[in-house]
């Protein structure tokens, strides 16, 4: 059984064992609920696979999103006629921008990327001060189309959940259908063997860093808009949840193995914990070491997949 | 005669300078030092300030600040008010220890040093004007929620972490009182940790396991915008009510939408009126700073120091749809 399938399997265990808690917690409308407010989880998580996939790891797209969605915030505050849609794709840009500086400090200047986005997170942080002087954008200077668009309906789903929708296809079209998405998978591989493909493993990290910045500046308008309220700490601490959620998900941290299945399985299985505790009642400190007890056990399931595979190259080996 | 003439001048110039000095001399400065400048709260204290001093006749307010904020900028700016010799300082201060030694030099030079709304250590003031008290607090967040349920109902507390000190002294505060306000039930406290996303779904949360939830009460203002815009977003506005400590300009929206019928918060203009009254009182003599003692607010009644001279001014002023357009600009 893949990988994927045994994730999926816990994550339906998971859902069941919450709902004999909380019978409601199953129904249909609560699981679209589930996934709307996972939404931005996975569509971060999708764009941490591809740098994790080529062996490196961004850390600062937590950071990316508060800054980028406080430019959103204090663009519409400042010009609300502007149009949503090229708002969306403004922050789209700032993200794509933020994350090349990444990009270019690890393809460039060969700067260990933990490193790099290290200093990025807190630099971003500390850009949100500098442009707001500390001071938050509340709902009522927002515009109403700003904050209708992650709620408004589609087909009975918000936007939000449509908006990470189609992240998930373009994201599994680039992985499985495009030159770049294999060499993503290439260079954190094997970056060595990568380069002998002609696969330019510099620039192939630098696109990486470049598509997940953008998605993080996408999530930036959506956090925003989604609670209504832009200050300097949103989303702190949030790409600890998007690392947890690709190692949950199977995408190896040494590179080179993941899918975007893993990915999105992997977010879920964080936004269920996240959605289950607050209605089992049980108390908060017992709350944090359930969600990194799943957290590891998750991982050691995975380790032992990856383990497993292993042992039966060998023993073909043997038997051969 | 030319020389007479001269003299003759000079007593008048004299005369004059006597005429004037008393008025002067009258016309007491109190000095309102804030964190920094060109911030909303402060101007509103600063108005409170004047409407004081108007009331008291004879008082001229100074209204400054770093214009940063940092300890050194306030050192700077009062230090220059040493110079001035102003009659009073009430500061509001950016670090309770590094103001000390200047706030202590003002004292020697006979100048009445308060501080109010942010405190400055025991040694570098007269007393401390606290804008409430934990009590108050708590009684205040709960009768919010009371008064609009005149039916009594089953509500929640959205907290910050599990381990604010401040939350968990209001929450207990709030606990005590509880008994006081009949049918009001407290079903749950549930901890947000001041992040947007976790007290949104905490308020999700509450909303679907306790379908007869009538009111959450969140005394945090990241808390108290969530838990509005989850009932919002729940369809749920009127339905259930929001309250608890927030700032009007955050709050402002979900007033409008109908999610959050009243909040509270400290009332910046009467915190600037009742640091200028209590200035007041202590420059002219009219009052000492004594553990146990009284010092007169004007409109606002007085105020009872306790062991570290300090007090609270009132109960935390409540917004509402009535007030809360004055006040969304100011902070």
């Amino acid at each position: 059984m893949s990988r994927d399938a045994i994730l999926a399997l816990a994550l339906i265990a998971m859902i069941g064992l919450v709902s004999v808690r909380f019978p409601g917690f199953a129904s249909p409308d609560s699981l679209l609920g589930v996934f709307n407010d996972t939404s931005i989880l996975i569509i971060l998580a999708l764009g941490q696979m591809a740098v994790v996939l080529t062996r490196c790891i961004d850390l600062s797209m937590a950071s990316n999103l508060a800054l980028t969605g406080m430019c959103c915030a204090m663009l519409n505050a400042a010009y609300p006629q502007l149009p949503i849609v090229l708002l969306l794709v403004v922050a789209m840009l700032i993200g794509a921008l933020l994350g090349s500086i990444n990009g270019v400090l690890v393809w460039k200047l060969d700067i260990p990327p933990i490193v790099v986005t290290l200093g990025t997170l807190t630099i971003f942080r500390g850009v949100i001060f500098l442009i707001s002087d500390g001071q938050w954008v509340n709902a009522h200077e927002m515009s109403p189309a700003f904050k209708a668009l992650p709620r408004a309906e589609v087909l009975g789903l918000p936007m939000l959940s449509w908006v990470a929708l189609i992240c998930i296809a373009l994201m599994y079209f680039v992985v499985t259908r495009t030159p770049q998405g294999r060499a993503f998978f290439a260079v954190g591989g094997n970056p060595d063997a990568a380069v002998y493909t002609g696969i330019d493993v510099g620039r192939t990290r630098f696109n990486a860093f470049v598509l997940s910045g953008a998605l993080s500046g996408i999530c930036g308008y959506l956090w925003v808009s989604r609670y209504a309220v832009a200050y300097v700490d949103i989303a702190g601490g949030f790409e600890l949840d998007v690392v947890a959620a690709c190692v949950i998900g199977g995408i190896s941290i040494a590179g080179g193995i993941g899918s975007v299945a893993g990915a999105v399985l992997g977010a879920l299985f964080l936004g269920v914990i996240k959605n289950a505790l607050p209605v089992v009642n049980i108390s908060p400190f017992w709350q944090q070491a359930i969600s990194g007890a799943a957290i590891i056990i998750a991982v050691v399931f995975n380790a032992r997949a990856e383990r497993r595979s292993g042992r039966i190259i060998l023993r073909q080996a043997e038997t051969t | 005669m030319m020389k007479k003439s001269l003299k003759v001048l000079s007593a008048a110039v004299v005369a004059g300078t006597l005429a004037i000095a008393p008025a002067q001399a009258e016309d007491m400065r109190i000095a309102l030092v804030v964190k920094a400048l060109g911030i909303g709260f402060f101007e509103a204290a600063a108005k409170g300030a004047e409407e004081a001093a108007a009331e008291l006749g004879g008082v001229e307010i100074i209204y400054t600040g770093p214009t940063d904020t940092t300890a050194e900028g306030q050192i700077e700016v009062i230090n220059s008010l040493i110079a001035q010799k102003v009659d009073a300082i009430a500061v509001s201060a950016n670090d309770q220890d590094a103001l000390v030694p200047a706030l202590k030099k003002a004292m020697t030079r006979g100048i009445t040093v308060i501080s109010w709304d942010s405190g400055v250590a025991p040694e570098g003031r007269q007393m401390h004007l606290n804008p409430s008290s934990n009590p108050l607090i708590g009684n205040m967040i709960v009768k919010m929620a009371a008064d609009h349920l005149p039916d009594g109902g089953d509500v929640a507390v959205l907290s910050a972490s599990a381990t604010a000190t401040n939350q968990n002294i209001w929450i207990e505060e709030m606990n005590k009182v509880v008994g006081n306000y009949p049918g009001i039930n407290v079903v749950a406290t549930v901890y947000g940790d001041d992040l947007s996303d976790k007290s949104y779904r905490e308020a999700q949360g509450l909303m679907s396991s306790h379908p007869d939830l009538k009111a959450i009460i969140a005394p945090t203002s990241v808390g108290i915008v969530a838990a509005a815009q989850a009932v919002s977003d729940a369809g749920k506005a009127g339905e259930i009510l929001v309250t608890g400590l927030g700032l009007p300009s955050e709050m402002a929206a979900h007033v409008e939408s109908g999610a959050s019928k009243s909040f509270a918060i400290w009332n910046p203009i009467d915190l600037g009126y009742a640091a200028t009254m209590i200035s007041y009182n202590l420059a002219k003599g009219d009052a000492e700073a004594t553990a146990g003692g009284e010092i007169g607010m004007g409109r606002l009644g007085a105020v009872t120091l306790g062991e570290s001279l300090d007090g609270a001014m009132a109960d935390p002023f409540v917004y509402d749809s009535s007030n809360i357009a004055d006040f969304k600009d100011i902070f």
